[in-house]
């Protein structure tokens, strides 16, 4: 059974002209250990889907449709203070920027052993041991000292591990960790993934990785999950959507990034941009941009459909579709 | 390497800045005055109709290296030359100082949001007096024409734009002086990536139709690689490693290139055709930097010499590097 399930949720946006669909109908499953990424450009949907689960919707946005299952039992509708409950015991979050994660005027010890007794029967003193332990784990050298510094005595990189540190020490079995490696340096993003892939295969930990930067994803995730204008459009293991993608945009997309490895007179480009929330086009959104748009494109909405070596939501995988 | 006209060229340029803490706390806390050496003697030419680009982690200098080239910093030390001439005889010259513009990173904060954008791109144009009257608009038309904009966005404000259009906007202002030099400061790091395509693409076909020469500045190894004929690495204000892009991304010789290639979360590892050796450690303060070379604490290779001396530039094949251990045949 899947750990986290999210069935056709919708999140919604009333304003004075009318109601914004930010998330249409997203649908995915993260199963246990895994690490599903989640990529796409600004404005996708990709963190807006992250706080839906974690029940951190800014307001007015509110959850319009559909359930996000932890574990089988529903956790679209909890009242708040039982969604605290959860958040931090059973799903762990890793922010962006590290500094406005953790509060500058407590010592870091105090917000480990804090969040840990917040969660778990502990003692005072078995909290401060464990604190050290995951300072330890998270590969803050001189741990037992360090314990007491507060955060703006560690580095940015340090820094995310402590909120790393912050996010595992209730022992989730979830983490959402959104865009956790982009605030960082190169060389310390390389030391940030690596802590992350092996704590998350140590503790049979389920990751949900939310980035733009589709080299962290190629590296970290197992499964990758493709976003466009609310919606998911191509899911599939992470060799095969890298690799060999399906989906137009997945396709422009990976074309558009410029590689390491080969050097290329021109990058592919997918020309326009991206739909405003006000402004998405009636069938496929990606429609106006794609090359090989036909009529139905332009009317019906496609779902997603096994494509070859994925699942991509795009008529051209349609069985039915015959001058293809 | 040297073909060409050299079109901007950098002798051993330095620049310090004061971050003392004011006098009186710093008289009672009995402290001297701190420096931080943010460029320290580097040394570059760019020939015209190339690019060379910098490369490096926060806080290597690069950006200040961007803006001494132009003219908005002054170096503490050596000198920039362009076409020829000292940077500051150059910038007092208006018929040379249009010759060289600046492309920012953040285009949301480099355009005027409340100005319309066709006097935005008409700045620079009527600033240097190149045209008047009705010719401005035209011009303002094609050179919006250019970027792959409309001429009737002309009319519109920046914040109708997108990011990428905006950067569109930046790149047409900064062409309106017919300028030959451009330095872009990562003109596409705020860019999602299929807009960066499109950004990078239009700088290259712009290079390629008006021979204009680049200095272009990024953390990026994977956009430096795909824009760059030259290439310099820097590390806390030097450049560690410096030559043709394509003979350094061959064989990387710097154990600081060499790391940077390795750490680089890449497309390649989906599946794991590249294996990375995360390497530990973090760029150390600029104010109090490591002795002899300033990497010496996170790299393999260090030993007594790396501590104490300060490498000079060593010639391997078309590349330059700082490196002791490359010096001695270690590396």
């Amino acid at each position: 059974m899947s750990l986290l399930d999210v069935d056709r949720l919708t999140v919604e946006f009333p304003t004075r002209r009318g109601v914004l669909r930010a998330l249409d109908e997203v649908s995915f499953s993260i199963a246990p250990g895994e690490v599903l990424g989640v990529v796409g450009e600004s404005g996708a949907g990709k963190s807006l889907t992250g706080a839906a689960i974690i029940g951190l919707l800014e307001p007015p946005g509110r959850i319009g449709g559909g359930q996000i299952r932890l574990e089988g039992s529903r956790i679209d509708d909890l009242a708040p203070d039982r969604m605290r409950r959860i958040r931090g015991k059973q799903i762990g979050v890793i922010f962006q920027d590290p500094l406005t994660t953790l509060n500058p005027l407590y010592t870091v010890g105090r917000q480990l052993t804090e969040t840990m007794q917040a969660h778990l029967p502990l003692s005072g003193a078995d909290a401060r041991r464990r604190a050290v332990r995951w300072l330890e784990d998270v590969g803050i050298p001189a741990a037992a000292q360090r314990i007491d510094a507060y955060p703006h005595e560690f580095s940015g990189g340090m820094r995310q591990r402590v909120v790393i540190a912050l996010a595992l020490c209730a022992e989730p079995r979830l983490v959402i960790a959104d865009e956790p490696t982009t605030a960082l340096d190169v060389s310390i993003q390389a030391q940030v993934i690596a802590l992350l892939k092996r704590l998350t295969r140590e503790r049979g930990l389920s990751v949900m990785l939310v980035t733009h930067d589709m080299g962290v994803i190629a590296e970290a995730a197992d499964r990758i999950a493709v976003m466009y204008a609310g919606r998911v459009i191509e899911i599939g293991a992470v060799a095969n959507v890298v690799r060999s993608p399906s989906h137009p945009y997945t396709v422009g997309l990976m074309g558009s990034i410029p590689s390491l490895d080969v050097r290329v007179e021109r990058l592919r480009q997918i020309d326009g941009a991206m739909p405003r929330l006000t402004a998405i086009p009636p069938g496929c959104a990606f429609n106006p941009r794609c090359s090989q748009v036909f009529g139905r494109c332009r009317a019906e909405r496609p779902e997603l459909m096994p494509a070859r070596q994925t699942a991509a939501a795009c008529w051209l995988f349609d069985p039915a579709q015959s001058h293809v | 390497m040297s073909e060409g006209r050299i079109v901007l060229e950098a002798v051993e340029v330095s620049r310090s800045f004061d971050v003392s803490r004011p006098w009186l706390q710093r008289t009672l806390a009995g402290e001297g005055r701190r420096v931080l050496r943010a460029v320290d003697a580097v040394s570059f030419a760019v020939t015209v109709g190339r690019t060379l680009s910098l490369v490096g982690e926060s806080g290597c200098g690069k950006s200040t290296v961007g803006r001494l080239a132009v003219g908005l910093y002054q170096p503490s030390g050596g000198e920039i030359r362009f076409e020829g001439q000292a940077l500051s005889t150059a910038r007092a010259q208006p018929a040379l100082r249009r010759r060289m513009n600046m492309i920012f990173q953040d285009p949301y904060a480099s355009l005027n949001p409340r100005w319309r954008v066709s006097d935005i791109v008409a700045e620079p144009i009527r600033a240097f007096r190149l045209l008047r009257g009705r010719d401005v608009q035209d011009r303002v038309g094609q050179l919006l024409t250019q970027v792959g904009l409309s001429p009737r966005d002309g009319e519109k404000y920046p914040h109708e734009f997108s990011g990428g259009q905006r950067q569109r906007v930046s790149i047409a202002r900064a062409l309106s002086s017919e300028p030959e030099f451009l330095v872009c400061d990562e003109p596409t790091s705020a860019l999602d990536v299929s807009v960066q395509a499109q950004i990078l693409n239009l700088m290259r076909d712009l290079q390629a139709r008006m021979q204009i020469t680049y200095l272009f500045i990024s953390h990026n190894l994977a956009v430096v690689r795909h824009m760059s004929d030259l290439l310099g690495v820097m590390y806390l204000g030097r450049i560690v490693e410096y030559g043709p892009g394509e003979s350094i991304f061959a064989a990387p010789r710097h154990p600081y290139t060499r790391l940077l290639l390795d750490a680089i979360p890449d497309l390649g590892m989906a599946g794991g055709t590249r294996v990375r050796t995360p390497v530990g450690g973090e760029v150390p303060s600029p104010i109090n930097p490591p002795s002899g070379c300033t990497f010496h604490p996170r790299c393999p290779l260090a030993n007594a010499r790396c501590r104490a001396e300060v490498p000079g530039h060593t010639r391997a094949g078309d590349v330059l590097v700082a490196c002791h251990a490359v010096e001695e045949g270690r590396g």
